[in-house]
């Protein structure tokens, strides 16, 4: 550490023009060269704020007032603009899916020097090269969109790599990426770093997949401030992480559940790493006593596919024979990876697009026959983004909406808004503009201008998304509520902590077909499977291996069903 | 997924059109439209038509893709005649000079003359459509841009309407979606609602399609801006491609057309106007 920090923040402070306090507080933190950092805190924290200081978008596209300073390469950053900025620190941002510029994967990677003026020849010749460092030099002609998941993050990366910057800054990188992908990404990440030996920052708050490979140094920043700035086995052995609402890697929830005290010494950071000798005879003891809970769902079926096949342009089948029977009050999560066909199906349900062959049933019912607006008041569809929805900038109207359009006399409409309102917790804002809720309160409002309808199912596209931990428990505890009132609900998603958590059941498509429908614990451990649908085997599996728990599925289920009594005490 | 999404979309293939670059095209694309612009000689614009419908083959162009197009041209086309037929019905005599009467419709009275004229008229339009539909199905946005920027167009301005044609296609799916999501709560559109309450409804799908799309441009512009977008006053393109022997041929191919049409009119018929009445 006796070389010249590359990044140096000193005293430094930032508040938006929008904001009465500093975002960031008296930030003082130096990053060496060749160091690989990771940066987690939940929404809200400065985090991504951070991030913008560093590539520039502040002041460039976000302004705001500057106090200390911030030095890259011992360069004030603020004698610098967004583009000088640009040759020294990369941005990769989120969701490498709406920010391709190019139509090819060659003309993407190339944007950056397109801006430059490099002359044609120049330009393919380093685009090849770039591109081969991420292996991505046989597909430079196809269209971005044909791409999987890792070969985007690929092309991504080739993209800022162009310019040979000595940073490379990843803004939540495994949002919106299926399990999977998340894990190949931070594969390519490392990769990258040891290969190229340049200095990487990741902004993420996935942090048990981020801790699917080694990490330098990770800080931990809540409320502006850099509250903690360790090594991953002491970071996982402090308060910080239940303090500051994020998650934990779940083998260490588990080892706790087992009254294990997790030490520095257990070097528990990364699953690969931990030492079971301290724990062993705990997790078999804590395992032997667990008490299994009762799964039958004995009620009668509400929502029943039978034998459904569609495709949109009659040649390319999206789903092949589809059958499933959903019990009246379940909570069931459908995952696959993208293109499995999960949207299509909620579609389906809904009769946004009519099936081919086969038959649903709604409590024993043909619902061929009706509309979408009447099977609206039955099943109800939670888009993912809640401003794909909201079309009115008041919480009342937004809500009722769907009441007013069926012409449901104003007295009615203001007694069954006013009670959804109750339910959601969205009450004391019904006076408030939408555009002042935070984007877990919005995702409230959406649902709650459904569930005024009085619909029995309930069907939700990746509740979760891009949400830290503190909301994402908000939202998924709010969803059980609902449950307990006796609506069914089904979850599109690929968050399996939402499936080992709150679905006792999953339905799993690959490729237009139904591979799997039974437990979350079995699904998350059943390698072929997990393969099929871009999940990703679930860290407890492995725990319980290094323990010597044979059966490692009855140790997931038994994981699930301490949480779930836990919760319910 | 249906068949509207693929209105303008790109039609990837490999034929000699599809190999020229994207400024030829735009070039060739002027140099023609031109011509057929400024002769009001409809053997010319016949002759020009054929061509461009042969050169619609030669690029694999299948009418399926260019159905909904060209429906909308027709109207426009017949919209056209109509209108300028009742707004100036002697036009015909006054070019041509001559007038012979064959029928009379609500009383004004129809002339070979203006018959002539409005075919002619309706031929020069027509014949401009298998051109544009060339240019926009076998150039790729990126290159059209490109080709934009050759021509003297600002890059930002180019970039712009590449980004467009990028983004349509996503921009109507969400569009889609929102669409059934609102009728899923009981969004009515039909003729059966009333003109002004249809016009509040379809406030319900454009206020959440306008929301949405600000998110993607607020992140594509941002991305732009992090790779140096804007840094300079010109840039170069990757997919700009050197002039090759077919760019050439085609460029002076269809120079030679224009100044064709030009040496017609100028020598031939001596006005823009061919006038076999005299």
């Amino acid at each position: 550490m006796d070389s010249q920090p590359i990044i140096e923040f000193t005293n430094f402070t930032f508040q938006y023009f929008s904001q009465a306090e500093p975002t960031l507080h008296d930030m003082n933190l130096n990053i060496y060269p060749g160091q690989k950092i990771l940066i987690v805190g939940p929404s809200g924290s400065g985090k991504s704020t951070l991030g913008h200081c560093l590539n520039g978008l502040i002041p460039f596209s976000y302004r705001g007032e500057v106090h200390g300073s911030l030095k890259i390469n011992g360069v004030e950053t603020s004698t610098l603009d967004i583009f000088q900025l640009s040759k020294v620190i990369g941005t990769v941002l989120q969701d490498s899916d709406s920010q391709f510029v190019g139509l090819t994967v060659g003309e993407d990677i190339a944007f950056a020097l397109e801006n430059d003026n490099v002359p044609g020849d120049e330009m393919h010749r380093r685009v090849r090269s770039v591109a081969q460092m991420v292996d991505m030099d046989t597909l430079l002609t196809s269209s971005p969109f044909e791409l999987s998941g890792g070969q985007k993050q690929r092309t991504s990366l080739a993209g800022v790599m162009i310019d040979d910057v000595e940073i490379l800054l990843f803004d939540e990188p495994l949002a919106n990426l299926d399990p999977a992908t998340g894990k190949t990404a931070i594969e390519i990440i490392d990769d990258i770093h040891k290969q190229s030996g340049k200095t990487i920052i990741i902004i993420e708050h996935r942090l048990e997949d981020v801790l699917h490979r080694d990490i330098d140094r990770i800080l931990v920043i809540d409320d502006g401030r850099i509250i903690a700035d360790m090594d991953a086995h002491a970071l996982v052995a402090s308060p910080i992480l239940k303090e500051t609402g994020i998650r934990e890697p779940l083998y260490v929830t588990a080892l706790k559940y087992a009254e294990v005290k997790v030490t520095e010494e257990m070097r528990a950071g990364h699953i690969e790493t931990l030492k079971t000798e301290f724990s062993r005879d705990a997790l078999q003891t804590w395992y032997g006593h667990i008490q299994p809970a009762d799964h039958l769902n004995t009620r009668p079926s509400i929502l029943k596919m039978e034998d459904i096949s569609f495709s949109y342009d009659g040649i390319r089948p999206v789903l092949t024979d589809i059958n499933f029977d959903i019990h009246e009050g379940e909570m069931v999560s459908i995952v696959g990876k993208n293109g499995a066909g999960k949207s299509t199906l909620s579609k389906l349900l809904c009769g946004f697009e009519k099936e081919d062959r086969g038959r649903i049933f709604y409590r024993g019912k043909d619902l061929r026959d009706k509309s979408i607006k009447e099977r609206a008041e039955i099943i109800g569809l939670v888009m993912q983004n809640p401003n794909q929805m909201i079309s009115n900038p008041m919480i009342y109207d937004e809500v009722a909406l769907g009441l007013r359009l069926r012409q449901v006399p104003e007295e009615e409409i203001t007694l069954r808004v006013d009670k959804v309102l109750k339910i959601c917790g969205l009450a004391p804002f019904v006076d408030w503009p939408i555009s002042a809720l935070s984007y877990g309160q919005k995702k409230r409002v959406t649902i709650a201008a459904i569930l005024v309808l009085d619909p029995k199912i309930l069907i939700l596209d990746e509740p979760t998304a891009g949400q830290d931990f503190r909301h994402y428990t908000e939202i998924m505890e709010f969803l059980v509520k609902i449950n307990k009132l006796g609506v069914t609900v089904i979850l599109i998603t690929h968050d399996m902590h939402l499936m080992l958590e709150y679905t006792p059941r999953a339905i799993v498509l690959a490729g237009g077909r139904k591979i799997a429908d039974t437990a979350a614990s079995v699904v998350l451990t059943d390698a072929q499977v997990i393969a099929e649908a871009n999940l990703k085997e679930t860290s407890l599996f492995a725990l319980s291996h290094m323990a010597g728990i044979e059966d490692g599925t009855q140790f997931v289920q038994g994981f699930i069903d301490y949480e779930r009594r836990l919760k319910n005490r | 997924m249906n068949m509207k999404m693929k209105l303008f979309s790109y039609n990837l293939a490999d034929t000699p059109i599809h190999r020229l670059s994207g400024l030829t095209k735009l070039i060739c694309f002027l140099f023609l439209t031109f011509a057929v612009m400024y002769s009001y000689d409809i053997r010319v614009t016949l002759a020009v038509m054929v061509f461009s419908i042969l050169l619609m083959w030669v690029s694999k162009i299948r009418f399926s893709q260019v159905r909904l197009m060209v429906i909308y041209v027709l109207i426009f086309i017949v919209t056209n005649a109509v209108i300028s037929f009742f707004f100036s019905p002697e036009y015909g005599t006054t070019i041509y000079g001559t007038s012979h009467e064959f029928a009379k419709i609500f009383g004004i009275s129809l002339t070979y003359e203006q018959l002539f004229y409005q075919v002619t008229k309706m031929f020069k339009y027509a014949s401009v459509i298998p051109l544009g539909m060339i240019f926009l199905l076998t150039t790729n946005p990126s290159e059209f841009a490109s080709s934009l920027n050759g021509i003297g167009v600002n890059y930002k301005a180019a970039i712009a309407v590449a980004l467009t044609l990028r983004y349509f296609p996503d921009i109507q799916r969400d569009y889609h979606d929102i669409y059934l999501s609102q009728q899923a709560r009981g969004l009515e559109l039909s003729s059966k609602a009333k003109f002004f309450d249809r016009f509040k409804n379809s406030l319900l799908i454009v206020i959440p399609l306008i929301f949405s799309t600000l998110d993607r441009v607020e992140v594509i512009s941002n991305a732009m801006d992090l790779r140096g977008f804007s840094k300079n006053k010109t840039r170069t393109w990757y997919t700009s491609r050197k002039l090759s022997r077919q760019d050439v041929l085609a460029l002076v191919v269809s120079g030679l057309i224009f100044i064709a049409t030009v040496c017609v009119s100028v020598f031939i018929n001596q006005s823009r106007f061919y006038n076999p009445f005299i």
